[in-house]
C-alpha cells in the first residue's frame, strides 16, 4: 500500500520530496507535502472512509473540497479530538490521525449495516409514522435508540485546548474565491487604489484555473493565476487571504470569515491561534466562489469509487493521484470529457457513457480522435461491489429516455460522473438576493440584490473563461471606482478555451430491468429518489415540506451537491417548471465551523469582565468567600477558623448590632449631577420632593418606570445649589443612567442638566452599629460627630491622614450608621486605617450575606422585593409618594388596579416553630389541606436567620398584607417538598420606629 | 450585525448601542389630565411596523446620546440617523 495511485508525472501541487505519516483508522500510510487527507488515501487505494448517515452503507469520496457529503473523519484523539470533519479540506500533516465515524466495529464490518438490509423500513419519515406510540417509549427508547444508530461522529467531552482569535477588519472591496473572475476583480479593484481583501478557501489560489487546459496573454492559465497573486501581494492595498472560507453574509455587508491558521502546521508556535475568525465589515463584496459539479441519481451511485468527474481531475492534476485505474466517465454534458483526456494522459483509457445523443464539442471531438469510443444515447442502471465498485451495468436507453432497452456489465473500479454545473450562490442568497432560474444551465442564479453584493464569473452562471475574465475586470473596476477617484480600468487579456456543447436536461436514470436499487440524490442524509416520491406520493408539496419530510439537503454539507437535483426531480413528477417549485433557503455557515472559533478568546475568565473594587486585594487576604454581584465581584463572608457560612453571617451580622461592622460599598452605582435645573429633574424622576433639599443633607429616594413600578432606590445628596450626588442599587446603575439620559435628551431636552457616571472614582466604606460614632470621631476628630453636629441624613467633608473624605450618615443596616467615601485610589488605605483604628472598638468586616439579614431584619427593600411587579404601595414605600407634584410613573399609580386595597403587600414571617428557615420563592397559602389548585396569596421574597431575635425571619409580599398581620398561615415550597406554618408580623421586625438611626 | 451612523461620532457596529424603541411616542406633558386609555396607549402600546420605522438609539458603549434612525424593519436598510432636535432627511 504505498501510493500505488500515484500518477506519474509531477506537474500537480504536491511536493514528493517531502513524505509525510498520517495514521488512518490505526494503519500507517503515507503521503507528501501538499496532499489532502483524501488525495493522500485515494493514492494509498483507500476509497472506503465511512459509513452513511441511516443505512450505514459504505461510502467514499465523491468530491475533492467543501462540496463532499461523504468522507466525514473523527480527527486526532482527547482533548483534541474533532468529528464530523470532511477529509477533502484536512490538509496532511506529519503524524495526523483519523478514523472512521458511525461504525462499529469496523468500517469493514459494521453491525449497523443492517439498517441496510432492512431499509423498506426505513422510508422518508419513518420516524414520524413509526415511533408514534406508545407515546411514553419516544423519550426513553426510541430516541436514545435512533440517536445512537443514526450519527455521525462523537464530540470530545473535554476542553478545547486549542486557542481562537477573533479580528476586525474593514476594505472597500471584499473579493470571496480566487478563481479567473475572482482574481481579475481583485487586480482590477487594486489597481484602481480600492482597498481589497481576497478570500481562498484552498491552500493554493487559483481556483479552476488550476485544472482546466486554458491560456490567458501568452501565459497557461495557472501561470496566469500565480502571476496575478504576485502582483496583488506587492500591492500594499490587498491583503491575501488562503485556507479562509467566508461562510457567512450578514446585515450591512458584514461577512464573516473562518481562517485555518495553523491546522497545517506540524509543531505551530504556543501562540499561534489554531484557527482566527474575521469580520469583515466590507464596502462591496464582489461573489466569485464558481461553482460545484452537480452528481446524477443511478442504482447504487453510493459505492466508494464512484465520483465527481472534477474532483478526478483535480485528484490527477492538483494532488498526482488517481481515482482508479478502470474508470468509467459517466456524462450529460462535455466538461467530463477533460476528465477523460487527463485519464488518457495518463495512459489510461477510459470508458465513456453520455446520455446524450451525440455532441460536438471540441473536447468530444478530441477524445474521439484519440480513438476512445463513446457510449452515447447510454446511462449507468446499476453498480456493483461491497466496499468499493467493481463493476457497472451500462444501459441503452430508449428514445424518452425512461427506460433502458439493453444493459450490459463492465468492469470498472470508480466511475466519474457529471451532472453538470451548480453556481455557488449561497453567500448572495444569505445576503438576501432574490434568486432566479437560468434555463440554459439548469441551475439559479443571483438576480435583485438586497445589500452592495455582486457575483461574477461561475456563481453568476457564467461558466466560459472569456465571460469570467471580462465580468470579473469590468465588475472589480465598477465597484472600486466607488471608493476610489482614479478611474484606472484594467482590459482584460485575451484568453482561450475550448467550445462546449449544451448539457442534457437529465440527472436521474431509469431503474435497471426487474430491480430496484437505491438512486441517492443526497448523500449526506441518505435521500434516495424513492424517498422524494414517496413524499410527494404523501401528498408533500412545498419543496421546503418535501425537504424537511426527506431532509433532502438538511446535513451538515447544506445540500451542496443534492439540492439542485432534488429540486428538479421534484419538477419531473409534479409536471412543474424547477423555477414554481422554488428552492430552500441558504443559511450561514456555508461550511461547518468549529464552536472555538466563535467563541474566539471569551473563555474561562475572559468570558466577561470581572470588576473589582479597590478593596479587592484586602478581601482576598482577609479570607473572604467571593460572590459576584452583576460583573462585581463582592465578599459574601469572612470565615473565621472552621466557621462555616451560617455562623460566619451570623457573627458578622450580630456584631454590627453590637459593636461595629465595616463593609465595602464601593459598587453601589453614583451619578454625579449638575445644572441650574437639577433639582427640577429630581423632583421629576423620584417621586418624593426635592426642591427644598437643603445643601448637605441627603434624603432616600425612589424612582419608578412609567408603568408605575418601582425602578429603583437610593441617597441623594445636595452638595451645592445646583450639583448632587446620586447613589443607585449596584444591579441598576447601568439602567439608571440610561434612563436619566433617556429623559433629559429625549423627553425633557429643555432642562439643563448633565449627568455623569462616578461610580468607580468613589470608593465606599459604610461603618455600622452603636460604636460607630465613637470609631468616626477618633479618625476625624475635626468633625463633630454628635447628632446634632451630624444629624441622619446629614453630610460632611472632612480628611483622614490628608485623603478627602466625605462622610454621609445613612445607614442600609439600620443601626446607627455612616458612610465615609473617598478617591478610589484611597480606598485600600481608608479602609484598612478604619480597620486599625477600630480594633478597640471590636470592629468586623461583614460581607454581602449579613448586609442582606441586617436590612431584611429592618424590612429595608432590595432587588427581590423591588423586582419590577411592585408599585410603591406594594412595598412600604406609599409614603415616598408625594401627592403634590407629577414625576415619572405616576399617572399609572392612579389606575383601577394600582389602588386596590387588597393588592399584595410586603409583611415579615416567622416560622411557628422558631426554628426553619423559609425557603426563598416559597408560596404563601391560607389552607394546607386544601386540594389543588390552592389560591396562592404570595411569595416570599427574603429570608434570612434574625440576629436579633434568633430565629429564622423572611419578608413576603402576600395579598392584603397589612390585614393578615396577626395571622397564621403556610409557607410551602414544592420543589423542596416542604410546608412551614408560619406566623405573620410587620416586615420591620427590628427597631420599627427606626430609633436606632436616629440615636 | 448592523452598522449604524451615529450622528456624534460617525458609523459604528451594532454591539455599541442599545436599542430605544419607536421615537415618534411623544411623553404627555407632566400634570397634563389624561385618560386611561391615553396614558396605556403612551405606556404600552406600539405599532409593530413592516416597513420604514422611527426608532431610537442609545450609544451607549459610546458617546452615551440618544439620537433617531430611520430603519426598515424587514430589510434593516437605514435611510437615515439625526440627533433628537433634527429631523430625516430622507
Amino acid at each position: 500500500m504505498s501510493n500505488s495511485f500515484r500518477t506519474t508525472n509531477s506537474t500537480g501541487l504536491i511536493n514528493k520530496d517531502k513524505k509525510i505519516n498520517f495514521t488512518f483508522n490505526g494503519t500507517i500510510y503515507h503521503g507528501y507535502e501538499g496532499d489532502t487527507l483524501a488525495s493522500a488515501l485515494i493514492a494509498n487505494g483507500v476509497h472506503l472512509v465511512g459509513r452513511s448517515f441511516k443505512y450505514h452503507r459504505p461510502r467514499g469520496f465523491l468530491g475533492v473540497g467543501v462540496e463532499e457529503p461523504n468522507a466525514m473523519v473523527q480527527l486526532h484523539d482527547g482533548n483534541k479530538s474533532e468529528p464530523n470533519i470532511i477529509a477533502t479540506e484536512v490538509e496532511l500533516v506529519e503524524g495526523l490521525k483519523a478514523k472512521s465515524q458511525n461504525c462499529w466495529p469496523s468500517v469493514q464490518f459494521d453491525i449497523g449495516e443492517i439498517n441496510n438490509v432492512l431499509n423498506r423500513f426505513f422510508p422518508a419519515g419513518f420516524y414520524y409514522k413509526t415511533f408514534m406510540w406508545p407515546k411514553s417509549f419516544w423519550m426513553k427508547i426510541y430516541e436514545p435508540f435512533i440517536r445512537k444508530a443514526a450519527g455521525m461522529g462523537k464530540a470530545p467531552l473535554l476542553p478545547d485546548p486549542d486557542r481562537y482569535e477573533h479580528n476586525y477588519e474593514h476594505c472597500d472591496v471584499l473579493v470571496v474565491g480566487s478563481g479567473p473572475s475572482g482574481l481579475a476583480s481583485a487586480l482590477a479593484a487594486a489597481k484602481n487604489g480600492a482597498r481589497v481583501i481576497l478570500a481562498e478557501d484552498k491552500p493554493n489560489f487559483g481556483g479552476s484555473l488550476l485544472t482546466d487546459e486554458v491560456t490567458i496573454g501568452n501565459m497557461s492559465g495557472k501561470e496566469w493565476a500565480s502571476d496575478t497573486i504576485s502582483q496583488l501581494k506587492s500591492m500594499p492595498n490587498v491583503i491575501l487571504k488562503k485556507r479562509s472560507q467566508v461562510f457567512g453574509y450578514y446585515d450591512h455587508n458584514m461577512t464573516v470569515m473562518i481562517e485555518r491558521v495553523s491546522d497545517h502546521i506540524e509543531n505551530p508556535s504556543k501562540y499561534t491561534p489554531r484557527q482566527r475568525l474575521h469580520y469583515i465589515r466590507a464596502g462591496e463584496v464582489i461573489v466569485s466562489t464558481g461553482s460545484i459539479e452537480r452528481p446524477i441519481s443511478f442504482g447504487n451511485n453510493d459505492r466508494p469509487g464512484i465520483v465527481l468527474a472534477s474532483a478526478a481531475k483535480e485528484y490527477m492534476k492538483v494532488y498526482e493521484t488517481l481515482v482508479g485505474k478502470k474508470p468509467i466517465i459517466f456524462t450529460n454534458n462535455d466538461t467530463a470529457y477533460s476528465t477523460a483526456l487527463e485519464f488518457i494522459k495518463n495512459d489510461i483509457e477510459p470508458i465513456i457513457v453520455d446520455t446524450r445523443d451525440s455532441s460536438n464539442g471540441e473536447l468530444v471531438k478530441e477524445v474521439q480522435q484519440k480513438g476512445i469510443s463513446i457510449k452515447f444515447n447510454s446511462g449507468i442502471a446499476d453498480t456493483k461491489g461491497h466496499l468499493k465498485i467493481n463493476s457497472a451495468i451500462i444501459g441503452k436507453l430508449d428514445s424518452s429516455k425512461e427506460s433502458f432497452i439493453s444493459e450490459e456489465t463492465v468492469e470498472c473500479d470508480c466511475i466519474c460522473m457529471s451532472g453538470g454545473w451548480t453556481p455557488t450562490v449561497h453567500l448572495s442568497s444569505q445576503a438576501g438576493n432574490k434568486l432566479k432560474f437560468n434555463d440554459d444551465i439548469d441551475a439559479f442564479v443571483p438576480d435583485k440584490k438586497r445589500q452592495k453584493e455582486t457575483a461574477i464569473g461561475a456563481a453568476n452562471g457564467s461558466f466560459t473563461l472569456n465571460q469570467s475574465l471580462a465580468e470579473g475586470f469590468q465588475v472589480g473596476f465598477d465597484l472600486s471606482n466607488k471608493f476610489t477617484d482614479q478611474n484606472n480600468p484594467t482590459n482584460s487579456p485575451n484568453s482561450n478555451e475550448p467550445s462546449y456543447e449544451k448539457h442534457e436536461k437529465l440527472w436521474c436514470m431509469p431503474l435497471p430491468s426487474g430491480k430496484k436499487p437505491k438512486r441517492f440524490i443526497d448523500f449526506q442524509n441518505d435521500v434516495a429518489v424513492s424517498d422524494v416520491e414517496l413524499a410527494i406520493r404523501e401528498g408533500f408539496r412545498s419543496i421546503e415540506h418535501v425537504k424537511r419530510y426527506t431532509t433532502l439537503g438538511m446535513a451538515g454539507d447544506q445540500g451542496k451537491t443534492s439540492n439542485l437535483n432534488g429540486l428538479q426531480y421534484v419538477s419531473k413528477i409534479e409536471k412543474k417548471i424547477v423555477p414554481e417549485v422554488g428552492h430552500t433557503t441558504f443559511r450561514p455557515p456555508y461550511t461547518p465551523v468549529t464552536i472555538g472559533a466563535i467563541v474566539g478568546r471569551e473563555v474561562g475568565n475572559h468570558y466577561l469582565p470581572t470588576r473589582k473594587s479597590p478593596i479587592h486585594t484586602w478581601h482576598e487576604e482577609n479570607n473572604a468567600v467571593f460572590v459576584a454581584a452583576g460583573l462585581w465581584q463582592r465578599p459574601r463572608y469572612y470565615p473565621m477558623g472552621s466557621e462555616d457560612m451560617n455562623s460566619a453571617v451570623n457573627r458578622e451580622a450580630a456584631n454590627v448590632r453590637k459593636n461595629v461592622g465595616i463593609c465595602d460599598v464601593t459598587t453601589l452605582g453614583k451619578i454625579d449631577i449638575k445644572g441650574p435645573d437639577a433639582p427640577e429633574f429630581l423632583n421629576r424622576v423620584y417621586t418624593n420632593a426635592w426642591l427644598k433639599l437643603p445643601v448637605g443633607k441627603a434624603r432616600y429616594g425612589v424612582m419608578l418606570r412609567e408603568d408605575g413600578m418601582v425602578f429603583d432606590d437610593g441617597t441623594t445628596s445636595r452638595l451645592s445649589e445646583n450639583h448632587f450626588h446620586m447613589t443607585t442599587t449596584t444591579a441598576q446603575a447601568a439602567n439608571v443612567l440610561s434612563h436619566l439620559e433617556y429623559y433629559l435628551q429625549v423627553v425633557w431636552p429643555d432642562l439643563d442638566v448633565n449627568v455623569l457616571s462616578t461610580t468607580e472614582q468613589w470608593s465606599g466604606i459604610a461603618v455600622a452599629g452603636p460604636k460607630s460614632r465613637d470609631l468616626l470621631s477618633k479618625l476625624f476628630p475635626d468633625v463633630d460627630m454628635s447628632n446634632e453636629g451630624l444629624p441622619f441624613m446629614g453630610l460632611v467633608d472632612s480628611s483622614i491622614d490628608g485623603i478627602k473624605a466625605r462622610i454621609y450618615r445613612i445607614s442600609f443596616s439600620g443601626e446607627l450608621a455612616y458612610e465615609v467615601n473617598v478617591e478610589s485610589n484611597y480606598g485600600l488605605y481608608t479602609w484598612k486605617k478604619i480597620m486599625e483604628v477600630g480594633q478597640s472598638f471590636d470592629i468586623q468586616p461583614y460581607g454581602t450575606e449579613a448586609l442582606s439579614t441586617l436590612r431584611i431584619e429592618m424590612g429595608h427593600v432590595a432587588g427581590a422585593e423591588l423586582d419590577g411587579r411592585t408599585i410603591p404601595f406594594d412595598v412600604g414605600l406609599n409614603s415616598m409618594v408625594s401627592q403634590k407634584k407629577d414625576f415619572i410613573g405616576k399617572r399609572s399609580l392612579s389606575k383601577d388596579a394600582f389602588t386596590e386595597s387588597d393588592r399584595q403587600t410586603i409583611v415579615g414571617l416567622v416560622p411557628l416553630d422558631k426554628k426553619t428557615k423559609i425557603p426563598e420563592g416559597s408560596h404563601i397559602i391560607e389552607d394546607n389541606s386544601a386540594v389543588a389548585p390552592i389560591p396562592k396569596l404570595g411569595h416570599v421574597s427574603s429570608s434570612c436567620w434574625s440576629v436579633e431575635y434568633n430565629n429564622p425571619f423572611s419578608i413576603a409580599i402576600i395579598k392584603d398584607g397589612k390585614n393578615k398581620i396577626g395571622k397564621n398561615l403556610y409557607a410551602v415550597s414544592p420543589l423542596k417538598d416542604i410546608s412551614i406554618p408560619v406566623e405573620v408580623v410587620s416586615s420591620h421586625y427590628v427597631d420599627p420606629e427606626g430609633s436606632r438611626v436616629r440615636s | 450585525m448592523l452598522e449604524i451612523k451615529c450622528p456624534y461620532c460617525g458609523k459604528r457596529s451594532q454591539n455599541e448601542f442599545s436599542y430605544g424603541g419607536d421615537a415618534t411616542i411623544k411623553r404627555p406633558q407632566l400634570g397634563e389630565e389624561i385618560s386611561t386609555e391615553d396614558w396605556d396607549n403612551f405606556v404600552y402600546y406600539r405599532d409593530n411596523p413592516r416597513g420604514k420605522h422611527s426608532e431610537l438609539w442609545h450609544h451607549v458603549s459610546g458617546c452615551r446620546q440618544w439620537f433617531k434612525v430611520s430603519r426598515d424593519t424587514a430589510t434593516h436598510e437605514i435611510f437615515d440617523t439625526c440627533k433628537m432636535n433634527e429631523d430625516f432627511n430622507v
